[in-house]
């Protein structure tokens, strides 16, 4: 018996940190290393995606057509969703998941280290497949990302590679995800129980599931479209005794989970931010942890109200509206537990905090809108409409991108070592905030007014609000290269400190920054909560 | 600085408002029914502001009132369970109370019985066709000619010399006021969604598939409106316009495009 143990300490990592060369990233198995590399990827596709955004609102700034044909517009408004959505948020989710999971629950690293390294590099040969249709004969997806058919059949050369670059996709996050719950069932501290588990990696382990849940229906939905197209069957082809809306049935069961897989970890990253700096315990934490799992079970029963005007019998509407209006509830008590949680704190307003206020107050609004849309008769002047635009870009930018940014700025000197230049973030947080707001606020009212989603040219009454939103978009994306430069000069701050800010409550604040290449050799012990 | 942007952008939103060419809502329509939208639009609308009043002035306030910077001295709690159900039970009060009202509007939004008028709706990329099912009479619908014009790329026509740009057809579809219009739709190739704000009516228009809404406009007059499913490059150039006339003027109008009919297919 002590000979084993002498041996395994013997075979301690101690002496061989990562490999030298591509080698370290091609065949990285360290978390942090694949961390980084998740969060940088979703960066440069931030960007990409971001590019594509600004060729829509160049567009769309003046009335007429000025720069792109209509075909190419709508290639542009779907390839920005895909990139965004698959390629962006939900990598940086997880990138967040592989550097700060095992370091929060006292792990010395993911539990599947191999399929960890594969379930990232599967996403650059995806986007590359999905990136290169833009160069195909008849152009890049151009269906819109929820891929309805029969419009998506008529996609020409690229159709088998989407359909390719979205099971890639799947397979990558459903093997994250996979990795995500074996780390967290199976490698916590033994004194960590799950009720004292950190809440980001409560949201993580309830978005993993619902990863696992859905994304192998997502998978399924693109396949029928394959077989459809090139096998005779009649999945959705009415001329086949197939039915068109059954794919939107099918599409939003995995879409509206995902919709949480992308905000969930959100919630997490807030709420851990919000306790640090307003020096007080996280308000109503079980409460909290119940909500998120309320959330992601309504999840799954409220689809339908993303097709309203399909045509759908009166009591599945009302199922849908009343079903959908019961998720201001928990979503809710979040807003309030965060409000309380800052109620007679001792505030201070470094980046992640700012980042993480404007999210409560911006996510919040996306919230409203929610509410406003589960009305369906309302719904049914909304929908497809420039409002619905508003909403989800309220959701996902000063909603999941910001809690990224926040997520990034918090534990950047614990990657680093480093305290980053705090004049810089501040610029990138008030410049973003500023700039968000410009772009998708008066997007409300063009689509109150009655401007559709999904147009590359518009009537002339809509002119000054898209004209605003233009404005508001450029100097977004713009202040975006900011945070390049923030992590350009990361290194060149002052030493950061083991705790970083001021007395924060969690593990990863009890090791050295940077953190150590192989964080914990044995389970650490848990520190006392500091407020019994 | 910050001060005067926050007042440039105060007065843009006034001069928005003001600005009735704008439109910074939704329109109140002119059917009951779309009345009946607008309210309950408005219902919640303010809901959340009233919602939104409270959760925000606590943040600020308390953003002000508890910061560091002040020598305040954190509290600690971190639980009370009569707040959180306070804030669990009022929010299902208010989501009722709007739920009811929704409904009912919801029940009388599906009611297509006893129309006075069916008209058949398809979509095509990127047209309209209108059957009407009692006239025998049937019609193309297509963006007018100013707009197909001017919408070409760098076509060197300024969009506001162009009336109704992208707004406008060649064929609109003319139904008597105060008349129960039942509109049945569907496609012949891929998805389109038939929407007119005035109307509250928007409604997709599946190949295969016939689905049914209707409307009863109350006021003479006419109302534009555009496909809202994406169906294709053309999707933003295939607007939908209805002429709502009287009684006389629609039969005069039935008449004279039936006289027509014939002249139009030999063409």
């Amino acid at each position: 018996m002590s000979t084993i143990a002498a041996d395994v300490k013997d075979h301690a990592h101690d002496d061989h940190g990562p490999a030298k060369g591509y080698r370290r990233w091609l065949f990285a198995t360290n978390h942090k290393d694949i961390g980084t590399m998740y969060l940088v990827f979703s960066f440069v596709m931030f960007l990409i995606g971001g590019l594509m955004a600004l060729v829509i609102r160049s567009e769309l700034a003046v009335p007429g057509l000025q720069f792109v044909h209509p075909e190419f517009f709508n290639q542009m408004t779907t390839m920005h969703a895909l990139i965004m959505v698959f390629g962006a948020v939900m990598p940086a989710f997880v990138g967040l998941a592989n550097w700060m999971i095992p370091m929060m629950i006292g792990a010395p690293d993911m539990a599947l280290p191999r399929m960890n390294n594969w379930s990232f590099w599967i996403l650059p040969v995806a986007f590359g497949i999905l990136l290169s249709t833009l160069f195909m004969p008849g152009g890049a997806p151009a269906s819109g990302w929820t891929m309805y058919p029969p419009l998506v059949l008529q996609t020409g050369d690229a159709f088998p590679f989407l359909i390719f670059s979205v099971h890639l996709m799947g397979i990558s996050s459903i093997m994250g995800a996979i990795n995500i719950i074996v780390t967290i069932m199976n490698m916590r501290t033994p004194e960590m129980s799950l009720l004292r588990m950190p809440i980001f990696v409560w949201t993580w382990l309830i978005t993993a599931y619902l990863l696992i849940a859905v994304m192998p229906v997502l998978a399924g939905a693109v396949t029928m479209l394959l077989t459809d197209q090139f096998f005779g069957t009649s999945f959705f082809l009415a001329a086949g005794g197939g039915d068109p809306v059954m794919f939107q049935h099918i599409f939003w069961f995995f879409g509206h989970p995902e919709v949480y897989i992308m905000i969930l970890p959100a919630f997490g990253v807030v709420s851990e931010i919000i306790p640090t700096f307003a020096r007080k315990p996280l308000f109503g934490r079980d409460s909290m942890i119940y909500a998120a799992s309320c959330i992601a079970f309504l999840s799954f029963i409220v689809w339908a109200h993303h097709m309203f005007t399909v045509g759908m019998p009166l009591s599945g509407q009302l199922f849908f509206m009343f079903a959908t209006m019961l998720i201001a509830i928990p979503t809710g008590v979040k807003v309030f537990n965060w409000v309380a949680t800052m109620w007679r704190g001792a505030m201070t307003f470094e980046t992640p905090m700012l980042f993480a206020l404007a999210f409560v107050f911006l996510f919040t609004i996306g919230g409203f809108s929610g509410l406003m849309l589960a009305i369906t008769p309302a719904d049914i002047q909304y929908h497809d409409s420039y409002f619905v635009v508003a909403h989800f870009h309220y959701v996902l930018v000063p909603g999941s991108i910001f809690a990224i940014m926040a997520g990034a700025y918090y534990w950047l000197p614990k990657w680093t070592g480093f305290m980053y230049n705090e004049a810089l973030g501040k610029l990138h947080f008030w410049l973003s905030t500023i700039f968000v707001n410009l772009t998708f606020f008066p997007m409300h009212f063009l689509g109150l007014a009655g401007m559709p989603r999904r147009i590359p040219d518009y009537a002339t009454q809509f002119a000054d609000f898209n004209f605003i939103a233009s404005i508001g978009a450029f100097g977004f994306g713009l202040s975006q290269l900011i945070f390049i430069w923030v992590l350009l000069t990361a290194k060149r701050g002052v030493p950061a400190t083991d705790a970083v800010w001021d007395d924060p409550e969690g593990l990863e604040w009890t090791v050295p920054s940077p953190a150590p290449f192989h964080t914990f050799d044995t389970p650490p012990k848990l520190p006392a909560p500091k407020f019994g | 600085m910050l001060k005067k942007s926050v007042l440039c952008m105060i007065g843009l939103t006034l001069a928005g408002v003001a600005h009735a060419g704008w439109g910074i809502n939704m329109p109140q329509g002119v059917t009951e029914l779309s009345k009946e939208t607008y309210d309950l639009h408005m219902k919640v609308f303010w809901v959340c502001v009233a919602i939104g009043v409270i959760v925000f002035g606590v943040m600020i306030y308390s953003i002000f009132a508890h910061r560091k910077s002040r020598g305040v001295t954190p509290a600690t709690f971190s639980h009370s369970t009569t707040a959180e159900i306070i804030w669990t039970a009022v929010p299902v009060v208010i989501l009722l109370a709007l739920a009811i009202p929704t409904a009912k509007t919801l029940v009388r939004l599906e009611d297509s019985r006893d129309p006075d008028l069916t008209i058949v709706a398809t979509g095509y990329q990127w047209k309209w066709h209108y059957q009407y099912q009692d006239e025998d009479l049937g019609f193309y619908s297509s963006l007018s000619r100013p707009s197909l014009e001017a919408r070409r790329k760098q076509s060197g026509i300024d969009p506001f010399s162009v009336d109704n740009y992208l707004l406008d057809v060649d064929n609109p579809v003319v139904v008597p006021v105060n008349k129960k219009v039942r509109l049945l739709l569907t496609s012949n190739d891929v998805l389109h969604a038939w929407w007119v704000p005035d109307l509250a009516i928007k409604k997709d228009a599946i190949p295969g598939m016939i689905n049914e809404t209707w409307f009863k406009a109350e006021q003479v007059g006419t109302y534009r409106g555009q496909c809202a499913e994406l169906c294709g490059k053309d999707h933003g150039y295939m607007p939908i316009v209805v002429e709502v006339v009287d009684e006389d003027a629609y039969q005069a109008w039935v008449d004279t495009r039936k006289a027509d009919a014939p002249q139009l297919a030999a063409n």
